[in-house]
């Protein structure tokens, strides 16, 4: 099962538990298997049916998945981050 | 040491690829244009009918705009149109991506015309089209415009306090998704945890806490912002700029003036610097509805003033930091709280700086917030590795403190608690291959280094810096010319010489000249979609590209050589530009000879790629400066400097040390001289070269650069970006090197010399 790091401003949902193995074979199926374990994350992670602008997610070091059908293997470690923002871009 | 000798020793030991190109220094394309003063710049363009726009700005901090009059300024002789916010089309209070990250495209037009406050002195107000500039800025002084002037909020602790006046009537903190219901000037809190800080602590043989400020500071480019619009009858509009990007530019424009994206093109000028501060757009709008009011060309360039009020500095901060250290020297516990001003609209670096401010060593236990600010001040834009200088002049300052403490070498702590592959970030990643500890050697081994720094009130100090680097997205298009040239179309306008860097990628591929590369920079109509000059991400992913483009011609050049000899493409090899018959290697054609056959074989070859690439890797750097402190006066001067930096793979050595030492010379001027000073109503009182004071040739020494190579495993040439860590460790090491000069520490930027000799006189009633 993939490794889900939970965001620390996130782990009140969580009971304060940094990393939590959950199955799934996509991006998309992980969020929803973390949310039936951690009801309410989800709907930190999505904004109008898609994960929020704010967020960056990074899969194996991948920065910026933004597609649920994004592949994720049984050993893969998610990581959610704040955007990068006012360095690059304009936020 | 022992432990991290071998792996560095392996590293080196290996066989390192042997480049025709990459590491050659050739004279950069555009040089002779730049020299000779024939590059057109954005304020050069020249079109018939043209009008010249000027633009009225606020005069207060912070005002609720009653009404604007502009019949006054409508009815003088020779001006064509005016406008105002009214003049720009509604736009939901709507987050939209935006290149890696997102923006809100309503405060994003109401900075460029303000709509029901001004936020700070300088804020556009309005924008008038006249036959020449003089005549536009007599209509300016007969806008009337009412405001209630209100209180100005000018510093970022004053900002955060309960009862400070609010800029934005509906702004609540937003913190990972999670939304408070209270309105405050706090605009996003962000947080990245590690381990156990607190146990961490508490395993600390001894803690270090201080608290740090730093000033507004502004990139400083030498050409002023400008744009010229033309909004034609058939409803396109065409915009030349002074910008980092221009299909950037393109999408703000169309977000600003809701239209669509297809409907713009956006041609960039050279660029007279930029440094992060030409990724906003400020004048674009304002110059296409001129434009569309009187159906002519309307240009608009702003004065130095203009651009020190107007446009994006970055920002001024209050930083924090604690750190917890074993008496071996192991760092156990780190935690900061730093608060960024956004200026008048939220976005300061603060996420930038978060991630930055310990990423130089392997701690296990680390807490950082950060705090996005909103204050009555332009609203900051990028400005070279955004947010990190600040948060490394306070975490390497308190390193060098420790280091007193402990006795120990503050290269040799580095060496110690440096992070290496495999180490995770405080954001709980973990690293790839980096090169961190190879600068620290490579500092340490240093003539500079390991010579003893000799007289009264000279100090040598040193300090780490790191920066992420970007990837995004960027295209090439490259075409076989019949001499046997190319020419290469890309996207990513040039600041630091990456046409030459990005042509030199291509000609490695083709074994070719780099001189036989013909690179250009495409406007939004010429070239595939291509993400800013911004992230250190041109010579990486725009390089990247043209690598790409440079395999499709010579995939194509293959075909055609096995055309000509009647074999299949598999029996034909490429080799440093040659093509040759495996079974008859007498048959071989040099790339300039069968580049003249093309056209009896079938027509032109072009090659095109686009990359997104995701094998960003990131810089670090160690810098060594001495100083001599004046402890009459408290003045500064620079004796030595250099700056150690890990590229990667260094594809043109020369623009890598340009970097660097431009990154070290703007960081010098932040660190001893560079601020806004602000009146108590929020006027800038220095908004002038004059007295805005920049390092120039005279306060400065020759700037020593060691290129440590590291490649990168995520780009085929093993390529980092180099342009924005070099500003980060100037102010701590020259911080650090004020202390073991004159024995006082420095906690705000700019050390300027009434604050160095403040400490001075402090210290010396101390004692």
């Amino acid at each position: 099962m993939a490794t889900v790091w939970i965001p620390s401003l996130m782990r009140s949902l969580t009971h304060g538990v940094e990393k939590v193995t959950v199955p799934g074979s996509t991006l998309g199926e992980i969020l929803d298997n973390l949310d039936k374990a951690y009801p309410g994350l989800k709907n930190r992670l999505y904004e109008e049916g898609r994960i929020t602008p704010h967020i960056t997610v990074v899969v194996d070091g991948e920065m910026g998945i933004q597609g649920l059908w994004y592949p994720v293997r049984e050993q893969s470690e998610i990581h959610f981050l704040p955007v990068i923002s006012g360095g690059i871009d304009l936020d | 040491m022992s432990k991290l000798e071998n792996p560095i020793q392996e590293e080196l030991s290996k066989e390192k690829p042997k480049y025709k190109v990459i590491g050659t220094r050739p004279i950069r394309h555009d040089g002779t244009d730049k020299v000779t003063g024939r590059a057109i710049y954005g304020a050069d363009v020249k079109i018939s009918g043209l009008l010249h726009g000027k633009i009225l700005r606020s005069p207060h901090a912070h005002a609720r705009i009653r009404s604007i009059d502009v019949s006054r300024a409508l009815a003088l002789p020779g001006v064509k149109a005016v406008v105002t916010a009214q003049d720009l089309p509604p736009v939901a209070d709507k987050i939209e991506e935006l290149g890696e990250g997102a923006i809100n495209i309503k405060y994003l037009q109401e900075n460029i015309l303000a709509r029901e406050k001004v936020l700070y002195k300088g804020h556009a107000v309005a924008g008038v089209a006249a036959i020449n500039p003089h005549i536009a800025e007599e209509a300016l002084a007969l806008i009337e415009v009412d405001y209630e002037v209100l209180p100005p909020v000018l510093g970022v602790r004053q900002a955060m306090r309960e009862d400070a006046p609010l800029l934005h009537p509906d702004l609540k903190t937003k913190s990972l998704g999670e939304k408070t219901d209270k309105v405050s000037n706090i605009a996003q809190h962000i947080q990245y945890k590690l381990g156990d800080p607190e146990k961490g602590f508490q395993e600390a043989d001894f803690v270090i806490e201080r608290e740090f400020t730093t000033s507004t500071v502004h990139q400083g480019y030498i050409e002023p912002h400008n744009a010229t619009a033309l909004w034609n009858a058939d409803g396109n509009l065409t915009v030349w700029c002074s910008t980092q990007g221009a299909f950037m530019a393109q999408r703000q424009l169309s977000d600003v003036l809701q239209i669509p994206v297809s409907k713009i093109k956006v041609i960039p000028a050279e660029i007279g610097g930029g440094f992060g501060g030409k990724i906003p757009i400020y004048l674009e709008p304002v110059a296409a509805l001129l434009s569309r009011k009187t159906g002519r060309p309307v240009k608009i360039v702003m004065s130095r003033t203009e651009v020190f009020e107007g446009t994006g500095p970055t920002p001024a901060s209050y930083i924090k930091v604690k750190m917890g250290v074993k008496r071996d020297g192991r760092i156990v516990a780190a935690q900061a709280y730093l608060a960024y001003e956004a200026g008048a609209y939220p976005g300061s670096p603060i996420n930038p700086g978060c991630m930055c401010i310990f990423a130089p060593y392997n701690i296990p236990n680390v807490l950082i917030d950060g705090y996005d600010v909103v204050v009555n001040k332009p609203k900051t834009a990028a400005y070279r590795a955004p947010g990190a200088t600040n948060a490394a002049f306070a975490s390497e300052t308190v390193i060098d403190e420790i280091c007193e403490q402990l006795g120990m070498d503050p290269l040799q702590f580095r060496l110690l608690n440096g992070a290496k592959e495999g180490d995770r970030k405080a954001d709980g990643l973990p690293y790839p291959r980096i090169g961190y500890l190879e600068t620290v050697e490579a500092a340490m081994k240093h003539e500079h280094y390991q010579t003893p720094l000799k007289g009264p009130n000279r100090g040598r100090g040193v300090a780490s810096g790191y920066w992420f680097n970007v990837g995004l997205q960027s295209s090439a298009i490259i075409s076989v010319n019949a001499d046997g040239t190319v020419s290469l179309v890309e996207g990513s306008t040039d600041i630091g010489g990456t046409r030459t860097s990005v042509a030199m990628q291509a000609a490695e591929v083709l074994g070719i000249a780099a001189e036989d590369v013909r690179p250009v920079v495409g406007d939004t109509d010429s070239v595939g979609y291509t993400d800013v000059t911004g992230g250190s991400r041109v010579t990486f992913a725009t390089g990247w590209a043209a690598y790409e483009a440079a395999q499709d011609v010579k995939r194509q050049m293959i075909e055609r050589a096995a055309k000509i000899w009647g074999v299949s493409p598999e029996e034909v090899t490429s080799v440093e530009g040659v093509f040759q018959l495996s079974k008859d290697p007498e048959k071989r054609m040099t790339f300039k000879e069968l580049a003249a056959q093309l056209s009896k074989t079938g027509g032109p070859v072009v090659g095109r790629a686009t990359v997104a690439p995701r094998g960003v890797g990131g810089a670090f750097a160690t810098h060594i400066v001495d100083v001599e402190v004046d402890p009459e006066t408290g003045k500064v001067q620079i004796l030595r400097y250099t700056a150690v930096q890990d590229a990667g793979k260094a594809i043109h050595p020369s623009y890598v040390e340009g970097q660097m030492q431009g990154g070290v010379a703007q960081g010098i001027g932040w660190a001893l001289n560079e601020e806004y000073f602000y009146t108590p109503d929020g006027r800038m009182a220095n908004a002038s070269f004059l007295d805005y004071r920049m390092p120039t040739c005279l306060d400065l020494p020759m700037i020593d650069t060691v290129i440590v190579e590291v490649p990168n495993p995520g780009h085929p040439f093993g390529v980092r970006g180099v342009g924005e860590v070099p500003i980060v460790p100037p102010a701590a090491a020259i911080a650090n090197a004020i202390y073991r000069a004159v024995g006082v520490r420095m906690r705000h930027l700019p050390m300027s010399p009434g604050r160095v000799l403040e400490e001075i006189l402090k210290k010396n009633q101390k004692s």
